[in-house]
């Protein structure tokens, strides 16, 4: 009997023993957990799908009234609803897939503690079917940037904008990065938990949602840039908005930011679903 | 016959609770403690100051140790064991859902376990989705359990209900559903723990004769952890105890659970039994009870054609007329063998305390151990009865000979193929 035949469960395995090959194979439960997601999200309600939408535009209202007409923040002269709403979405995708992949282990115990598959398909799923939120938001975006065209505003997109799916990719990819990293570590520290409850709404504070990134002095802009968001953020309300600071050097740094979490992220999250049963 | 599974030296140790605090700052200290100032472990100290001769011994448990064996491809393995004897770990490790310590597993082919039925079973979602839900994450494609929907419907008995959510299910529908998934997964191995202690008898059998056709027509491994004896043996041919974490005996199945009930489950065989309070039945009224059972002969060994002699002790609260004694004969592995129906009838009197004899003539069982229910009362099956006592398995009794006279000859009794009962027959020329 050839030997390549078997499949061996060996103790332990080198912290590069990635089987993505596995992960393609399970690509279907990909697609059922994604579906599963977005199905039970509306199951037994009226209002179904629109769900989706009351969240940010309710959000959108409440900022508008906070922090444009009480604070008076600027807007860098765009209209609240665009600038708020465009922040909100992007990083309403971004803390959503971060707060729930950073569970992906407590949550899903019952079931990791009973059948193999590889452990990704759940937090890559929770990625997915958030991106789906994130369209459907898009979407009604897209309708209240069209009607403020239509009507004359002054605002125009430009070629920036074909950024977007980029800008889409690297949310995706760090939300999911840092998700994993912290699903791997709160299975044995659950503080962390409570760490990233509110630490995720401290984030947005320094994420130029609310305000411009241009209301910052230009000698402190980098340290609010050092938030690999803002980058995304402020290319996306450049490209569509045609306000909001764009450097390649930002958006670079996004991306190799990007790169090395989702990086670290795999290798830690592949050591510990292997043992993670013992420790949870 | 090729092995589908190999396991060498497989071990798997569990660390106890009071070193793995689990929390940041603990972990923190240990590695600070430990890395920079150089110092032994600050909690191993904590919970090790008493006795430090032990260290490291009572801080590891091991649930499996050095476990070999080799299965060879379509066979039924039936684990067998007390609980915590690592069968469950051994299951996990096959499942891939924990590594082991050391050793290692190699199969051919894909595992499917049945640790619990309905895995991923979401409530809101209704059968149809339920079944590609649980069937991808068991390892299927969409498009094979798409092909075996109709089947696995079927299987389950559930048509009318496949688009309602499974909330409004009932359990029993629920675990079909999920063991319906399951057995048509058409796994090269199927690992099944404890699952058939559910869902209705028909259900039962329709899921005993699945695995069992998964295992002879379609050549799969099927491993199989239970705690019920009658079933392991109608499944299985060979079988594995585990004790400890050890492997105890392995072999055929049947001289497996003959060693197990030997070495487990012999209950202290007393020729003399009082009865205690917790041995009565708590749903009877007690007006007249057993005090106690006894073997006349002093001893709890019978010969196949020897006569069963008891003294039960009775007592009643009320006069009653016409009362009668019944009993019925189980097995070791709990299977009823006959139920006896007495016609002679006897008066007790309110406050009396009486002794009867309870004679079984020529049991024609065969060797190995038994043990009795009695119940007493008034009436029969036919016409209605009332029991105001019933005790199980106060008494045992062991047939160890086939007869009484031991310089007959006789055949060695195969009872898993025979049966239990020795009937004598007589074959005359007309």
């Amino acid at each position: 009997m050839m030997e390549a035949e078997y499949t061996t469960i060996k103790p332990q395995s080198s912290l590069l023993d990635i089987d993505m090959k596995e992960l393609w194979r399970y690509r279907d439960l990909i697609y059922m957990y994604t579906k599963r997601d977005i199905v039970t999200f509306y199951k037994q309600t009226i209002l179904g799908p629109l769900w989706f939408v009351v969240q940010p535009v309710l959000t959108t209202v409440m900022f508008m009234f906070v922090f444009g007409n009480l604070a008076g923040i600027s807007t860098d002269g765009i209209p609240g609803v665009l600038f708020y709403f465009s922040g909100i979405i992007i990083w309403n995708y971004f803390a959503d897939c971060l707060n729930r992949n950073s569970k992906t282990f407590t949550d899903n115990q019952s079931v990791f503690g009973k059948v193999y598959f590889p452990r990704l398909v759940v937090p890559i799923s929770v990625t997915i079917s958030n991106l789906v939120r994130f369209l459907i938001q898009l979407v009604l975006f897209v309708v209240i940037y069209l009607y403020y065209i239509i009507t004359g505003a002054g605002i125009l997109p430009n070629l920036y904008l074909l950024l977007l799916p980029l800008l889409v990719l690297m949310t995706a990819g760090i939300s999911l990065g840092f998700g994993i990293v912290f699903s791997s570590l709160t299975t044995k520290y659950r503080d962390l938990t409570f760490l990233l409850q509110f630490g995720v709404q401290l984030w947005m504070y320094i994420t130029p949602i609310i305000y411009p990134l241009s209301s910052i002095s230009a000698d402190k802009q980098w340290l609010i840039q050092l938030n690999p968001m803002t980058s995304i953020i402020e290319t996306f309300k450049f490209g569509a908005l045609g306000t909001g600071v764009f450097s390649w050097g930002w958006l670079g740094y996004s991306f190799g930011f990007m790169t090395l979490i989702l990086f670290i992220g795999i290798i830690i999250f592949n050591k510990i679903e292997k043992s993670f049963m013992d420790t949870v | 016959m090729p092995t589908a599974i190999k396991i060498e030296n497989l071990s798997k140790q569990y660390r106890l609770g009071v070193i793995g605090t689990g929390t940041l700052s603990h972990d923190l200290n240990r590695w600070w403690t430990m890395n920079v100032l150089r110092k032994e472990d600050p909690y191993l100290k904590i919970g090790e100051t008493n006795d430090r001769t032990t260290r490291g011994e009572s801080d590891y448990v091991w649930a499996l140790r050095d476990i070999n064996m080799e299965i060879e491809q379509g066979d039924v393995v039936g684990i067998i064991g007390k609980n915590g004897a690592g069968k469950s770990t051994l299951l996990k490790i096959l499942s891939r859902v924990t590594k082991p310590t050391t050793g290692t597993i190699k199969y051919r082919g894909r595992i499917a376990s049945l640790l619990e039925v309905g895995t991923g079973f979401h409530a809101e979602m209704t059968g149809r989705e339920n079944i590609y839900m649980n069937g991808s994450i068991m390892g299927m494609t969409r498009a094979e359990i798409t092909r075996k929907l109709d089947e696995i419907v079927d299987f389950a008995g559930i048509e009318r209900y496949l688009d309602t959510p499974v909330k409004r299910y009932s359990s029993g529908m629920t675990v079909r559903l999920g063991f319906s998934i399951a057995a048509h997964l058409e796994p090269d191995i199927l690992v099944v723990d404890e699952v058939l202690a559910v869902g209705d008898a028909e259900f039962q059998k329709k899921a005993i004769g699945k695995m069992q056709d998964v295992s002879k027509g379609e050549g799969r491994t099927v491993l199989f952890v239970s705690h019920n004896m009658a079933s392991v043996k109608r499944l299985c041919k060979n079988g594995i105890l585990l004790e400890n974490g050890l492997i105890k005996k392995s072999g055929l199945i049947d001289e497996v659970i003959d060693y197990y009930i030997d070495n487990y489950q012999s209950e202290k065989s007393m020729p003399y039994v009082e009865v205690t309070k917790e041995m009565h039945d708590k749903n009877r009224s007690l007006k007249a009870k057993f005090l106690s059972f006894e073997h006349i002969k002093g001893s709890t060994k019978y010969a196949t054609d020897e006569d069963i002699v008891l003294r039960i002790k009775i007592y009643s609260d009320y006069d009653i007329q016409n009362c009668r004694i019944n009993s019925t004969v189980y097995t070791s592995e709990k299977v009823a063998i006959c139920n006896n129906s007495s016609e002679d009838y006897f008066h007790i009197y309110a406050g009396q305390t009486i002794d009867v004899e309870y004679i079984i003539h020529n049991p024609g069982l065969v060797i190995g151990n038994y043990n009795m229910n009695f119940s007493i009362g008034i009436g029969n099956m036919t016409e209605g009865e009332t029991n105001y006592d019933v005790v199980k398995a106060p008494i045992t009794f062991e047939i160890d000979k086939p007869y009484k006279d031991e310089n007959k000859y006789y055949v060695k009794w195969d009872k898993h193929g025979w049966g239990n009962i020795y009937m004598r027959t007589e074959t005359r020329v007309l």
